[in-house]
């Protein structure tokens, strides 16, 4: 600090210097985030030979693969994609506002209700005209999950993976296991794989969602597609005795699932089943990404979750699907829809499945000839069910899974007795929850 | 930032008479004497200095606050203002009797200050003392004490992950618990996780106080400690009757930071279970419900409401009792 009388002149920085640095330095702090605002298609506004996209692919795999979509498509069509690229945890986070600021012609999201939370609030643009061209490539069951409440679609579907129980080819080959396909199959199995000195079913649950995973399963096997669908959209009550059965079953299987399942995470989860030590583990197709050895990765295998009540036998898959949305007011909205049309395609598909292997195609006429076995079967899988579900934090509210249920599930992994109390702490939460 | 312009007003308006230096210079450049002592400019110069912090800090503080308080009485998922609901107390009555969370957070937050308080305070004290005795090696050690603090608590967070994890962490396999039939879940258990994030927290707290002491215990003056000496006191008798009195600044010092510490306890967490059950802070809490895209942003503020009525109850005594002291000085 220079302490001197007014209007002496001293070497260094002086109090006008200092206060245009002050200045200057506000100046910068107002102008970051108008900056950030604008980030990605500020540069590009109404130019017609450009579609801006916010992307939530950071990592370098799906990173490259959609970069080489977007190569595909300008050499087509000659209109530039301008990727935003955000943190993919940071781009879920910050949805909410970055929908209702000024988002890219284009963005990343997820099927189901989470697309239909945005088209119902009116940040999202109708695609209807998008459909009439790419409907044909797509099942029925991908229709449904891109279509909003009011019956227009706002979502173009790009790849999926189910959700089953793995297993190592190897070992169920050594001890003689059969695949169970029943509930009592599967409790047999467990047993026996117990005696063997196998932890039967690998579980954890640090990151608070896998356990939403088992529940899901658990539920539209007892209990069928459409119940489901109520509860998570908050309509069957969470006291209903059909949800008391569910955790009735869950606590039934919990003694066979990895002990001190709420402090692992589901990677490390995933290295026991890599090193032969469980016998199973629920989870989606990318827990190959934990497979880094190239026999291992082929020696695993997969399995519907068994029947657990005949009336719906294994008919429900659970198959998160990522694809895309196109925002309220997109700058440049014919070359968005261009862009939308060409990501409908099965070549889009198929450039992207090149680079990831965990995942299949969302279109039924993509390619599969170069799919690897497990590719096949989750295709096989997802085209042969009757309905297909997301995950529950995405064909749920958001707020309510990740403050109530989350918690929830914890605790009765943990506590498998307190089931009572627990589910009527759920029902009144999201009572709150769902009248807002 | 925030000294400069609090303290340039002084500097620009020297008292009449403030040094000779300072009257030639000011009669050299100001020939007009003390008529006016501040130009056009200096006045502009002064109101931008004392006007932009101002309104930095009532935007950044105090708009923000109320603006919290007010939310805490409304239901808002944060799409658009128009979708903000009035509903009175909802938010409160909903926090205190339906969820699960909130009570085991707020004991949560006490536990985490007394055993700051308890454990890492006297550690800290003790290991302050012991190098202010000019041992060899003492920077080495203080700054192998004061390592942690410096650390980020994400850092932190994550090296304490590796000593905790059920299956590959540090402890678990010395002690050969990463067995099944023997498993001790330092991250999940809510009988221990607690405590195992305390022992992280306390780790880099011990550090930290150890400094403030340290800081304090070389501010003592040496002839009081030789008057003691004199006096025949041992050491244990000199550091309880002689030099921990004259530490009382530091130890006000150490508690406003022991309580701030405790209320804002957040990262450390966050990185270690996310605030699962046994561990749930009401920082935490309020980040689930409004960061994210769970966007309960009323319900995440009443909670936020809370933790600051919390930190004005600590707070506000303590302002009282400085204040009154200061004007008795």
């Amino acid at each position: 600090m220079h302490l001197t009388p007014s209007g002496l002149a001293v070497p260094g920085p002086s109090r006008r210097t200092l206060l245009r640095g002050v200045g200057g330095a506000a100046a910068l702090g107002a102008g970051v985030p108008l900056l950030s605002a604008c980030g990605g298609s500020g540069s590009s506004a109404g130019d017609s030979k450009t579609v801006t996209l916010g992307s939530n692919a950071s990592d370098a795999v799906p990173k490259k693969a959609f970069a080489e979509i977007y190569a595909a498509f300008k050499k087509q069509s000659g209109i530039t994609v301008d990727v935003n690229t955000k943190d993919h945890n940071t781009f879920q986070e910050q949805i909410n506002t970055y929908l209702q600021g000024t988002p890219d012609d284009v963005f990343h999201w997820f099927a189901g209700y989470r697309m239909q939370f945005f088209a119902e609030k009116g940040l999202a643009n109708p695609i209807d005209d998008v459909w009439d061209k790419i409907g044909g490539n797509f099942p029925e069951a991908m229709k449904k999950l891109s279509q909003g409440a009011d019956g227009k679609f706002y979502f173009v579907p790009l790849y999926t993976y189910p959700w089953a129980l793995f297993y190592r080819k190897s070992v169920f080959a050594e001890k003689g296991y059969e695949v169970p396909t029943t509930w009592d199959q599967l409790i047999a199995l467990c047993k026996q794989m117990e005696k063997d000195k196998l932890v039967p079913i690998a579980f954890g649950d640090k990151d608070a969602w896998p356990a939403m995973g088992t529940f899901d399963q658990l539920n539209f096997r007892t209990n069928g597609y459409d119940f489901h669908v109520e509860l998570m959209a908050g309509k069957a009550s969470w006291t209903d005795a059909k949800v008391r059965k569910v955790f009735d079953l869950w606590a039934e299987l919990l003694p066979y699932h990895q002990e001190g399942a709420v402090g692992r995470t589901w990677q490390d989860a995933a290295q026991t089943l890599a090193s032969k030590k469980a016998g199973m583990y629920l989870l989606g197709t990318f827990v190959g990404q934990q497979f880094t050895n190239k026999d291992d990765l082929d020696d695993l295998d997969f399995f519907a979750f068994p029947e657990i009540d005949p009336a719906y036998g294994q008919d429900t898959v659970e198959a998160p699907t990522d694809g895309f949305m196109m925002s309220k007011s997109p700058k440049n909205k014919a070359g968005a829809v261009k862009l939308m049309e060409f990501l409908g395609t099965p070549e889009a598909e198929q450039i992207y499945l090149k680079a990831d292997p965990n995942v299949v195609a969302a279109s039924t006429k993509a390619d599969i000839s170069s799919y690897t076995p497990m590719q096949k079967k989750a295709y096989e899988m997802i085209s042969g069910a009757k309905t297909l579900t997301q995950f529950m934090d995405r064909d749920s509210r958001p707020d309510f899974t990740s403050t109530v249920m989350q918690p929830a599930l914890q605790k009765f992994i943990r506590d498998p007795k307190g089931i009572d109390s627990l589910l009527s702490s759920i029902e009144r939460q999201k009572k709150t929850i769902f009248a807002s | 930032m925030t000294t400069t312009p609090t303290e340039s007003p002084e500097a620009a308006t020297p008292p009449p008479g403030s040094g000779p230096a300072a009257k030639t210079a000011k009669a050299a450049k100001v020939p007009r004497g003390h008529r006016r002592l501040l130009t056009r400019r200096d006045r502009l110069t002064l109101g931008l200095m004392a006007g932009l912090p101002t309104i930095l800090h009532v935007a950044l503080v105090w708009v923000t606050a109320f603006a919290s308080i007010a939310l805490a009485f409304t239901t808002w998922d944060g799409i658009g203002f128009d979708s903000i609901k009035w509903v009175g107390f909802d938010n409160f009555k909903e926090l205190f009797t339906n969820n699960p969370q909130f009570w085991p957070a707020v004991e949560h937050n006490i536990i985490w200050f007394v055993a700051l308080i308890l454990i890492p305070t006297p550690l800290g004290l003790f290991l302050a003392v012991q190098l202010d005795k000019q041992i060899r090696f003492s920077r080495v050690y203080q700054t192998a004490f004061f390592l942690p603090v410096v650390m980020s608590l994400a850092v932190i967070g994550f090296v304490w992950q590796l000593i905790y994890n059920p299956d590959t962490g540090l402890i678990n396999s010395l002690i050969g618990a990463n067995e099944p039939g023997h498993y001790i879940d330092w991250i999940g258990d809510p009988d221990l996780n607690l405590w195992a994030i305390l022992i992280a927290a306390s780790w880099r707290h011990a550090g930290y106080m150890m400094i403030l002491y340290l800081a304090g215990l070389k501010g003592v003056d040496p002839s009081l400690r030789e008057a003691s000496a004199l006096d025949g006191a041992n050491e244990w008798q000199t550091f309880k009757n002689v030099i921990f009195p004259t530490l009382r600044p530091t130890n006000t010092v150490v508690l406003v930071v022991t309580i701030i510490e405790a209320l804002r306890a957040f990262d450390l967490v966050f990185v270690f279970n996310k605030g699962a059950e046994g561990t749930e802070l009401l920082s935490i809490l309020v980040t689930n419900n409004i960061i994210g895209e769970s966007s309960r942003i009323g319900y995440g503020s009443a909670i936020a409401v809370v933790l600051l009525v919390i930190s004005l109850v600590v707070i506000i005594p303590y302002l009282i009792a400085t204040f009154r002291k200061e004007r008795r000085a």
